[in-house]
């Protein structure tokens, strides 16, 4: 099959960037979406021009690297998976594509659809983590945890950190990155100690960043390849209000 | 070459006690003059660097990613194995010990494996404490599963997402200490090389991916956690990054590379489809508990699956190996899977597979119970091929998948250059001829977590470094031959892009020195890859500037350091006159075809000295089974 | 009280100022719904009613203060709803910066694309409304009688029709405004949180049927002016 896209090429941050238009012929439809832009990319190396820069890593959709809004959808039309879990079938022969880098202030573009999304590093390394040195951990089994709460933990804790919620989300908010790992560690009982605190650095950095607020609008929910919930936001808030009223160490 | 394990004197069981407590200390005032420098962030690196930081270290740490977090990892599915014996199955360190020797085919040193099956506990600690989320019981206490032929239940798991999980708590602590500022964090930052001078590794040359701009960077120690070399075959499970520049580059530093031949592949990978597919899926061993392997029993029979009738197929596990049948060890599955398309049996579209059918399990416990236990591999599948494997069976064939061989390191994880420490799947490993499932995990964390961080002390204890000037010449020298490599590259101006010669040479890796070599076959490798590398060099084309950010100029970096690996590779599979576990030479196997080892003249680790002038030294460290004397592998 | 300040601070402090004073104007909408349905019971009764918010809190509080402190408390909660709101829909646009040149809308509901620009609305009708039947300034003919300015101002099909159309971005902010208040306050488990956006649904349901009951009442004439 063949298909036309509309790729946004931009050559540095500090330029503008643009749609360049390029026709991908000879797509067979078991083609992830990652390999026909391979193939546009040896194509264009061919020609002398610059292959078509996006990030990616290791194309089963745990890794988080890849992420472009396909048609106005990041990771593209399909239900819960990452871009390179997109496949050529779900397109039809002459389908015109346009793919666009994750829109964000706090994901500036640094080049074509690659954009810079150490933000949620720096949110992570605020508070994302249980305080324990190495060595120090009691036996495993020494807590036993509900079976629910551990569930919903790993379901939290499924975020592949890929940003699509933010290049989703109307206000390019990062409220589902943070919760997920606010309710990640917040549901379980190795969590507690930390958890107010967490709340109230990670949001505080999340604001720094530059991510918009949270209109509970779920684009985050419905774009996520991981399906997280937008009722860690919930959560997340509730942590934020106690730590304000409450009051934290930090 | 000095190989002088450096393994602590007496019994198996005390040995790492021992150490512990012989090893220098260095004064807590004093770590934070120290500086160290990670390379790396996968479970490995990342658990290293987070852990170092702590300790008060002045680390230093770099990924080629954007963050920590994408490091290779993360794709783990299957668990990690821990001796907790929490089954009261009867599991023990000793067990785990044991297992690990033998399923490594009695090629890896004993006292390593004794050390790593006595850390597993702590990791699981470790990893609970900081909340990875491993499966639970409804009594709240945590849950295992069998795995890889063990016959106790010690693995330890998250879902189909263990390797994320795990990942994720390394990345937490790593990201901790980065707040705390104990560890400078430099992501989109490529090691392109190792500083040496007299003798010592004393730092490494970087590209900032962004800007394009090459720094020096220099430390007391260098640490290098940076994976496998599947790439090499192209084809792989691998992520389309991962490669073999940081060990590639140390070893022509002076770094010896051990069993480079020694590569895992994993029978259960999704078969290509196309041949422009860029890297290929692994489903889940698991899989192999109810799906009955087979293919036609006549070649070229192109009738539809279901169309073939159960005395017309051929179950060939089954038929081999009738205790064990469908559940035989990796390598084995693979060699045999092999032979049945290279019989011209393969089935699909590119008669590239296997199959792997569940229709006897889905009539024996139900579609409920099949979805209930394989529901997300099956999803997956169906994502990826467009077929409902509930109906039709699935199509698999092996695939590289992890490489035992690596860097040599002493059992201070130190490689023959002084103050150059190689950690997880980047050294020659714990895991010998042949890695067990559900080990990768346990050895990266082992190492980065719990035994770098006192080794390393050690070295730093020792004495006085002697200070590197940053304007010495051997420093510098080496930021200038970087540049040329990298100026040499932009200036080839054929037109070919270099993926096209990198997949010739995993075809041909694949086809000589994959599942099944022969003294012909690698000798046939061994004069056609520097064709390739020839080719490569002089053909293709790297677009844009040195300058910016430039995939391009990343990815033929990388795949021009897999010529020069895979003609060590089949150097050492030529050198290895036996088979053992994931290297098999067709020359040497048994009357029942099952790989033969010669542990009169083999039992040792080769480790391969860089010369410079095309013909690399081999060494050999003898490897000693006091405590599991080598036996032959059965699973008739 | 600087604990409250720092809530400010964060956008997520904000958020939860919205849904507290949001919640306010809620219960407000309530009362004031249940209030004027006594307009079916008659002029007396409503007229009654009338004079009740007026004699709010007596005997303690003198005539009027009470329905003066509870203005107080609604222009406060408007006006930190509005400013919140303003400031944060200022944040959200310059987070994103370049806009995509196609977007996708995947939200849970249509709702969420008009809290902003229905919230204006919403504001604008609401002076609409008091000048209309508090001041009666944009009244044709504004008695002493809340009954009689009621039924007579709906007479005029497009007075009513004002009224009715305005219903629709209230409808809609109400319903995405109660699911997005759970949100934000955290009223959050995960074995109920599925009848949030039901519970959110009927609520606006039933605020707009109710008041969409007055001027439809009027217009189709069940209840009129009383003769004399």
């Amino acid at each position: 099959m063949k298909v036309t896209l509309h790729v946004w090429r931009q050559p540095r941050p500090d330029q503008p960037g643009r749609f360049v238009t390029y026709t991908a012929n000879d797509i067979t439809d078991h083609m992830s979406f990652l390999e026909m832009l391979d193939v546009v990319n040896e194509e264009l190396v061919a020609k002398d021009e610059e292959p078509i820069h996006f990030d990616h890593d290791c194309r089963e959709g745990i890794c988080g690297s890849c992420g472009m809004v396909v048609n106005g959808r990041p990771h593209g039309p399909q239900v819960e998976g990452a871009t390179c879990q997109l496949h050529m079938r779900s397109f039809k022969d002459g389908d015109e594509i346009w793919i666009e880098p994750w829109r964000s202030k706090a994901f500036p573009v640094l080049k074509d659809l690659v954009v810079d999304r150490s933000a949620f590093d720096r949110i992570m390394a605020v508070g994302g983590f249980i305080s324990v040195r190495t060595g120090s951990a009691p036996d495993a089994n020494a807590i036993p945890i509900r079976k629910e709460s551990s569930d919903w933990a790993f379901d939290a804790a499924a975020c592949i950190g890929c940003g699509a919620c933010v290049a989703a989300c109307p206000n390019a908010s990062a409220m589902l990155f943070t919760s997920a790992k606010i309710a990640h560690l917040g549901l379980l009982p190795q969590g507690q100690p930390e958890r107010l605190e967490r709340a109230d650095r990670m949001v505080a950095e999340m604001d720094r960043a530059g991510f918009g607020s949270c209109t509970n609008h779920g684009a985050c929910e419905n774009a996520c390849p991981k399906g997280i919930s937008v009722d860690w936001i919930a959560m997340l808030n509730r942590d934020l209000l106690k730590a304000k009223l409450v009051g934290t160490n930090s | 070459m000095d190989l002088n394990a450096r393994i602590p004197s007496g019994p198996v069981q005390e040995k790492w006690d021992k150490h512990r407590f012989e090893m220098k200390l260095v004064n807590p005032a004093n770590k934070r003059k120290y500086s160290v420098i990670v390379v790396g962030t996968g479970l490995a690196g990342g658990a290293a660097a987070a852990t170092l930081g702590e300790l008060g270290y002045n680390v230093k740490c770099f990924t080629f990613h954007d963050t920590p977090r994408r490091a290779h990892s993360i794709a783990a599915q299957g668990g990690i194995n821990a001796a907790k014996n929490y089954q009261n199955d009867g599991d023990s360190i000793y067990r785990l010990f044991y297992d690990t020797v033998k399923g490594g085919d009695f090629r890896a040193r004993e006292a390593n494996v004794y050390r790593l099956a006595q850390i597993s506990l702590e990791i699981i600690d470790q990893c609970v404490a900081q909340g990875v989320p491993f499966a639970r019981e409804y009594g709240g206490y945590l849950a295992n599963r069998s795995f890889g032929g063990a016959q106790v239940s010690r693995t330890f798991y998250a879902r189909g997402q263990t390797g994320q999980q795990l990942l994720l708590g390394a990345y937490q602590a790593l990201m901790r200490q980065v707040g705390a500022g104990t560890v400078k964090l430099y992501s989109r930052t490529e090691m392109l090389d190792v500083v040496v001078v007299n003798g010592r590794a004393c730092g490494i040359v970087t590209r900032d991916l962004v800007t394009g701009a090459l720094e020096t960077h220099l430390a007391d120690a260098v640490v290098l956690g940076t994976g496998g070399y599947s790439n090499v075959f192209y084809w792989s499970t691998n992520a389309k990054a991962c490669n073999t520049t940081a060990i590639w580059r140390a070893y022509k530093r002076g770094a010896g590379f051990a069993n480079p031949c020694y590569t895992q592949i994993h029978p259960t990978s999704i078969p290509q489809s196309d041949e422009r597919q860029s890297k290929l899926t692994l489903m889940s061993e698991s899989l192999r508990n109810d799906g009955r392997i087979w293919v036609p029993k006549r070649a070229g029979d192109d009738r539809q699956a279901a169309q073939i009738p159960e005395d017309e197929r051929d179950y060939y596990l089954e038929r081999f190996y009738p205790s064990f049948g469908n559940l035989t060890p990796r390598d084995i599955a693979s060699r045999r899977a092999k032979e049945a398309v290279d019989s011209g049996r393969g089935i699909g579209p590119l008669k590239n597979g296997v199959y792997l059918d569940f229709a006897h399990a889905i009539k024996r416990l139900g579609e409920k119970t099949i979805s209930e236990r394989y529901g997300n591999l099956f999803d997956m599948y169906a994502r990826i091929t467009g077929e409902n494997p509930y109906q039709v069976p699935m199509r698999i064939y092996p695939a590289p998948h992890y490489t035992m061989g690596g860097l040599w390191v002493d059992y201070n994880l130190m490689s023959t250059i002084p103050g150059l420490f190689v950690i997880g799947e980047a050294n020659f490993s714990d895991h010998g001829a042949n890695r067990l499932g559900a080990s990768a995990l346990m050895q990266g964390l082992a190492d980065g977590y719990f035994i770098v961080p006192y080794t390393l002390g050690n070295y730093l204890a020792q004495g006085a470094l002697d200070e590197v000037k940053r304007d010495d010449p051997a420093v510098a020298g080496v930021e200038q031959e970087v540049r040329e490599r990298i100026d040499r590259l932009l200036k080839i101006n054929g037109n070919v892009a270099p993926e096209e010669i990198h997949r010739k040479l995993g075809l041909l890796m694949l086809d000589k020195c994959g599942m099944a070599r022969n003294k012909a076959g690698l000798e046939e490798a061994l004069a056609k890859i520097p064709v390739l590398q020839e080719e490569f060099w002089s053909s293709i084309r790297v677009t844009g500037q040195g300058a910016e950010l430039n995939q391009a100029l990343e990815r033929a970096g990388r795949i021009a350091d897999f010529f020069e690996l895979a003609e060590l590779m089949c150097r050492d599979a030529l050198e290895r006159e036996e088979s053992c576990g994931g290297h098999f030479r067709e020359e040497h196997q048994t009357e029942e075809g099952e790989a033969k080892r010669d542990d009169e003249n083999f039992a040792h680790a080769a480790v391969w000295e860089y010369t410079g002038n095309g013909s690399p030294r081999r060494n050999v460290e003898p490897l000693d089974f006091k405590d599991v004397p080598p036996t032959q592998r059965s699973y008739k | 009280m600087f604990r409250v300040a720092r809530l400010y601070d964060s956008t997520i402090g904000k958020k939860i100022l919205m849904a507290c004073t949001g919640a306010v104007l809620l219960l407000f909408v309530v009362g004031h719904l249940i209030g004027n349905l006594k307009i079916f019971l008659g002029q007396a009764e409503f007229d009654h009613y009338a004079e009740f918010l007026r004699e709010m809190g007596a005997p303690l509080l003198p005539h009027g203060a009470g329905l003066w402190i509870a203005r107080l408390v609604l222009l406060g909660a408007v006006g930190v709803h509005i400013i919140s709101a303003i400031q944060l829909t200022l944040t959200s646009w310059a987070a994103r910066g370049t806009a995509y040149q196609k977007q996708e809308r995947l939200a849970f509901s249509y709702a969420s694309y008009t809290m902003r620009w229905g919230g204006v609305v919403v504001f604008f009708y609401v002076l609409y409304h008091l000048a209309h039947l508090t001041w009666g300034t944009a009244h044709h003919n504004f008695t002493a009688s809340p009954y009689n300015n009621v039924v007579s101002g709906f007479q005029t099909w497009w007075v009513a029709l004002i009224y009715i159309v305005a219903l629709m971005p209230l409808g809609l902010h109400v319903y995405h405004g109660i699911w997005s208040a759970c949100q934000t306050l955290g009223v959050n488990n995960p074995r109920y949180n599925t009848w949030r956006r039901p519970f959110a649904a009927t609520v606006a349901a039933l605020i707009v049927i109710g008041y969409l009951s007055i001027p439809v009442a009027v217009l189709a004439g069940w209840v009129t002016l009383n003769e004399g």
